[in-house]
């Protein structure tokens, strides 16, 4: 299992062909207080880049960009009623999609946790 | 919010206080200011509507307007100083209290808001008023009134050697009635000066958050010693710009530049209230026709809150009627964290803005439903001594 990064901050953790798609710690303390999320739709297809999930703090919203290519294949419907999560635990119970990988060579243009902590140190 | 360039970023006597307490440092009116604290901007909000917020507001333009040649009698010169300041606004300044304060507004010749200001009558001196005026618009505002002046009395600023602190929330009170006794007996809209260890503080008991509370000018040199003399109390937190601007939102108060600006009269803007009667029985204030008319028939468009389904719909989000054509504009929303949804003002038809109107927002291209409701969305908490005591 590996986690990758983009210089957006999302992460991507890869168990299999699906990859599990969130905020770094370190975006939700910048963001502060998640108030919303707006997530995708089961079944959207995403390039590399889209838009996939939008999330609101107090103050301003901020889009959620796919990591790399792929169709959504779940979405965490537990945000809706707890945004929240993403601060508490936006690593683990804060995910916010996943996404059936369509090209795993994506992956390897995406930050690895040596380059994603030189570029949030 | 406004973005200065670097080069001309300029700080308060409070920025190494901000710095201590971890405050997320941005520019906003010109000055680096902390949007929030470690805490955050939801933790800072709740504190002050359950506890005492401390505000730094130095980027807010307090100044003095004295009389040059006062009479020696306080009513005639007070009389004298009010004419030069009431041809430019549309509140009754004559007929103020001494230590009493008026919500107010610059207004041009068409009627629009220049900017909103607080005229406080001296409770000591004739002929000297306290102004206080929004941060962004200060030069522009002090120039206004100078000019009006002319050789008749001068305007001192204040906002360069001072620093403005606001204590707002519940316990505001018991705080600072430690620090500066007889403060608690002050009325919502009044102020007068304080001894503080030999350092004059001029307290007046007004805000942006709709609580109880202070807003405390003070002197440069003095400013951190009495930021950290109010945080020591447990009572007192810090609170950042963020907290402000969710606390001013769901207590309905108008934010210059985005609910209120040039084009916005006073009646569109639902400040009418601020048209001092007096001053309408007179008709003798900027763009006095269109208000007048305005107030007797109906204005194009008008100022109402939102109470919002979902997604926060955020400042120039568009106001959508019932089937789905655009009838307005956000000017402020946001998440209300003592709410725990969605809310918002924005400028609609009068045809639009009964209570109860179900219309819809538009956030990132969809439809969201929206409800007109009464403002403040937050009950307004001010401190009234009844009259008869």
């Amino acid at each position: 299992m590996t986690t990758k990064f983009t210089p957006d901050h999302e992460y991507i953790r890869v168990e299999g062909s699906t990859g599990i798609v969130g905020i770094t710690p370190y975006a939700q303390n910048a963001l502060g207080d998640i108030v919303f999320v707006e997530l995708p739709s089961v079944g959207k297809v995403l390039k590399k880049g889209d838009e996939a999930a939008v999330v609101e703090s107090v103050k301003a919203a901020s889009e959620i960009y796919a990591p790399v290519a792929g169709t959504v294949s779940e979405i965490n419907e537990a945000l809706s009623g707890e945004p929240g999560l993403i601060n508490t635990d936006p690593e683990s119970g804060g995910w916010i999609y996943k996404i059936t990988i369509a090209d795993a060579s994506e992956l390897d243009g995406l930050l690895d946790d040596a380059a994603y902590a030189e570029l949030t140190k | 919010m406004a973005q200065t360039s670097a080069e001309t970023i300029k700080t308060t006597p409070l920025y190494e206080q901000h710095l201590a307490a971890n405050g997320r440092m941005v520019p906003f009116g010109g000055y680096s200011l902390p949007v929030q604290y470690a805490s955050g901007i939801m933790a800072e909000h709740k504190w002050t509507r359950e506890h005492a917020g401390l505000f730094d507001v130095s980027h807010m333009g307090p100044g003095f307007l004295t009389l040059n040649n006062p009479g020696g009698d306080a009513e005639a010169d007070h009389a004298a100083v009010a004419a030069i300041i009431e041809p430019l606004i549309c509140g009754d300044i004559t007929g103020l209290k001494p230590g009493n304060i008026r919500y107010t507004m610059l207004l041009n010749d068409q009627g629009g808001v220049i900017d909103d200001l607080m005229v406080g009558r001296s409770p000591l001196l004739g002929g000297a008023l306290y102004i206080v005026v929004n941060a962004g618009t200060k030069d522009g505002d002090f120039a206004i009134i100078e000019a009006a002046a002319g050789d008749k009395a001068r305007l001192m600023r204040a906002d360069a050697d001072n620093a403005l602190l606001a204590l707002q929330g519940p316990e505001a009170v018991q705080v600072l009635a430690r620090i500066a006794p007889g403060a608690e007996d002050l009325s919502f809209m009044q102020y007068r000066a304080f001894d503080w260890n030999g350092e004059r503080l001029i307290i007046s008991r007004a805000g942006y958050t709709g609580e109880d509370g202070f807003e405390i000018l003070v002197s440069a040199a003095n400013a951190a010693r009495l930021w950290d003399a109010l945080l020591a109390d447990d009572r007192v937190q810090p609170a950042g710009l963020g907290a402000r601007d969710s606390l001013r939102l769901e207590a309905g108060l108008p934010l210059y530049g985005h609910d209120l600006d040039a084009s916005v009269s006073p009646i569109e803007a639902g400040l009418g209230f601020a048209v001092s009667k007096r001053r309408r029985e007179a008709a003798d204030f900027p763009g006095a026709s269109r208000i007048l008319a305005e107030r007797e028939g109906a204005p194009g468009r008008i100022r109402v809150g939102l109470m919002v389904e979902g997604a926060p719909a955020r400042e120039g989000a568009e106001i959508l009627d019932a089937a789905g054509s655009v009838i307005g504009v956000v000017t402020s929303g946001g998440f209300a964290p003592s709410l725990g949804k969605a809310i918002a003002m924005g400028f609609v038809p009068p045809s639009h803005a009964e209570i109860g109107t179900a219309l819809q927002v538009s956030v990132r291209g969809r439809a969201q439903a929206a409800t007109v409701v009464p403002t403040p969305f937050v009950p307004h908490r001010y401190f009234r001594k009844s009259k008869a005591s």
